[in-house]
């Protein structure tokens, strides 16, 4: 299988890659890790002229926690990086053990964080976590730079509010109230296959009562979505396990799944609801895993 | 990285790698694959290719360290980057000591998944020198073998570890 001809480009600043990318136009792309778009590319379902890749933004490989307390993670990070990052480890184990559970060893070593949101598949594993925590995505353009809640950037699978000349630099997660967060999955096998259906919560717990809670389900619509009726049910109310059963199926009321050859939409919906009831368990009584 | 020449309208960069210790420098198209400039142009055919969208392993090397599927790298993506492969393992004809644990437990039997196999294995137990054996799959687990049933595989990577620390 070979690639089909296009031209690279390896700016050597984000400025220049954003001019690059204006100047081209739709037929180039961003390059990252390129376990997506050199897979689609030779499976002729996405045709460059150019690709501009982003390997010399050492500073996009960065995790930090600022001074506030927020922590900035780099659009370059690989998922094998978010696992290993003490930040992450001690403030959002969930992100870690999210990027566990994707692809292989060897994806995670290339793959990264910007290409799994740019994508805008609706079975990616790190959308439903990273929204259940409300991160932003930072945008840099010709045009100057946008911060925006990751929840409004997806519009459609595939599809994203991301224009032509826009990289993705960074994401932000700020310093909050939550106590616990979690993202469960459900695959085929164990290892290197996407989601039938992955449900993302966290919750903010004081004492028995939630105080406040957020339910992405992945896979089960056309982007990432939350699901809002569910929230806002659980929120308030002191935790029972009848209570996070009835949460659950609200959950699986809201999702609208399709059928394709990784199940059917009723299996799907039946997954949100057991599945969210599961990560609302772990997120309540463990925390952030 | 610098642009060379344009021939017959086709555009070639240079390339500068290192593989296992060896600098080689080669004028490459952008959309030569590492695997390719692996295999093609140093003649490193113990790297193999066999479904070439980063599901099976079968063409995995190290890249700075790591292990990754060559076939999802552009060779460019690689300039200046260390590589190590299946070739660079053996200190000369001496066999590693996961090699020779694969030999010893019948790891081995077409051999076609071997080499990305040891790749996963050998960056495993620089990692991890005591892994469980659930860690041991979990390394393994992008690289797909048809023969063996992994049973053995799995069996030589823990006894190579053992040997390991013992040796140390
Ligand atoms: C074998 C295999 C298994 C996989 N398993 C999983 C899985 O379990 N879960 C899962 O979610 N995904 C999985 N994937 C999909 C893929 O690996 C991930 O989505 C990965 O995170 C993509 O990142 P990348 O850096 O390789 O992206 P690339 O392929 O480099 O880019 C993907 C897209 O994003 C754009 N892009 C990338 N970075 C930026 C940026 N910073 N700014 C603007 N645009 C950008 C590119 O232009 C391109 O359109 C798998 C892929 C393979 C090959
Ligand atoms: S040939 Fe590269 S992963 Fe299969
Ligand atoms: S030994 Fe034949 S594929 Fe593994």
């Amino acid at each position: 299988m070979y690639l089909p001809d296009f031209e690279y480009y390896a700016p050597a600043t984000v400025n220049e890659a954003c001019e690059l990318l204006a100047k081209l136009g739709p037929g180039a792309k961003v390059l990252a890790g390129g376990t997506d778009i050199l897979s689609k590319m030779k499976q002729d379902q996405l045709s460059l002229d150019a690709v501009v890749s982003i390997k010399n933004f050492n500073q996009l490989t960065e995790i930090v926690e600022n001074d506030k307390g927020d922590v900035i993670i780099g659009a370059r990070v690989t998922h094998n990086s978010l696992i290993d990052s003490p930040v992450l480890q001690k403030k959002y184990p969930s992100i870690c053990h999210t990027a566990h559970q994707m692809a292989n060893n060897q994806v995670r070593n290339t793959g990264t964080i910007g290409g799994n949101i740019v994508n805008a598949v609706p079975s990616a594993d790190l959308p439903p976590i990273l929204i259940a925590l409300g991160a932003q995505v930072k945008l840099v353009g010709t045009g100057g730079e946008r911060i925006l809640p990751l929840e409004d950037f997806f519009t459609g699978p595939n599809e994203s509010v991301i224009k032509q000349d826009e990289i993705l630099t960074e994401f932000i997660i700020e310093k909050q109230s939550l106590t616990g967060s979690n993202y469960l999955k459900f695959a085929l096998r164990r290892s290197g296959a996407l989601a039938v259906a992955g449900v993302a919560v966290a919750v903010a717990m004081d004492g028995n009562t939630c105080t406040k809670a957020r339910i992405v389900m992945g896979a089960v619509a056309p982007t990432p979505a939350r699901a809002k009726g569910a929230e806002q049910f659980l929120a308030g109310k002191e935790v029972t396990d009848e209570l996070l059963e009835e949460v659950g199926n609200r959950a699986a009321a809201e999702s609208k799944p399709i059928s394709d050859i990784r199940g059917s939409a009723e299996y799907r919906r039946d997954l949100v609801g057991v599945l969210t009831r599961r990560a609302l368990k772990k997120a309540i009584s463990e925390g952030h895993v | 990285m610098q642009m060379t020449a344009e021939q017959s309208g086709t555009k070639y960069h240079l390339v500068t790698i290192t593989v296992n210790g060896d600098p080689y420098t080669r004028a490459v198209k952008a959309n030569t694959l590492l695997v390719n400039l692996l295999r093609d142009d140093l003649d490193l055919t113990g790297t193999k290719k066999g479904c070439e969208l980063g599901d099976c392993g079968s063409c995995t090397v190290h890249l700075d360290g790591k292990p990754v599927n060559s076939c999802l790298v552009l060779a460019l993506e690689a300039d200046g980057r260390e590589i190590t492969t299946i070739e660079g393992v053996s200190q000369g004809s001496e066999l590693d000591t996961i090699q020779k644990s694969f030999l010893e437990n019948t790891a081995v039997q077409c051999g076609y998944c071997t080499p990305g196999m040891i790749m996963s294995a050998k960056a495993l137990l620089e990692r991890n020198p005591n892994p469980t054996e659930l860690e041991v799959r979990e390394a393994i687990a992008g690289n797909l073998c048809r023969c063996t049933g992994y049973v053995n595989i799995v069996k030589a990577i823990l006894a190579a570890a053992e040997k390991q620390n013992k040796e140390q």
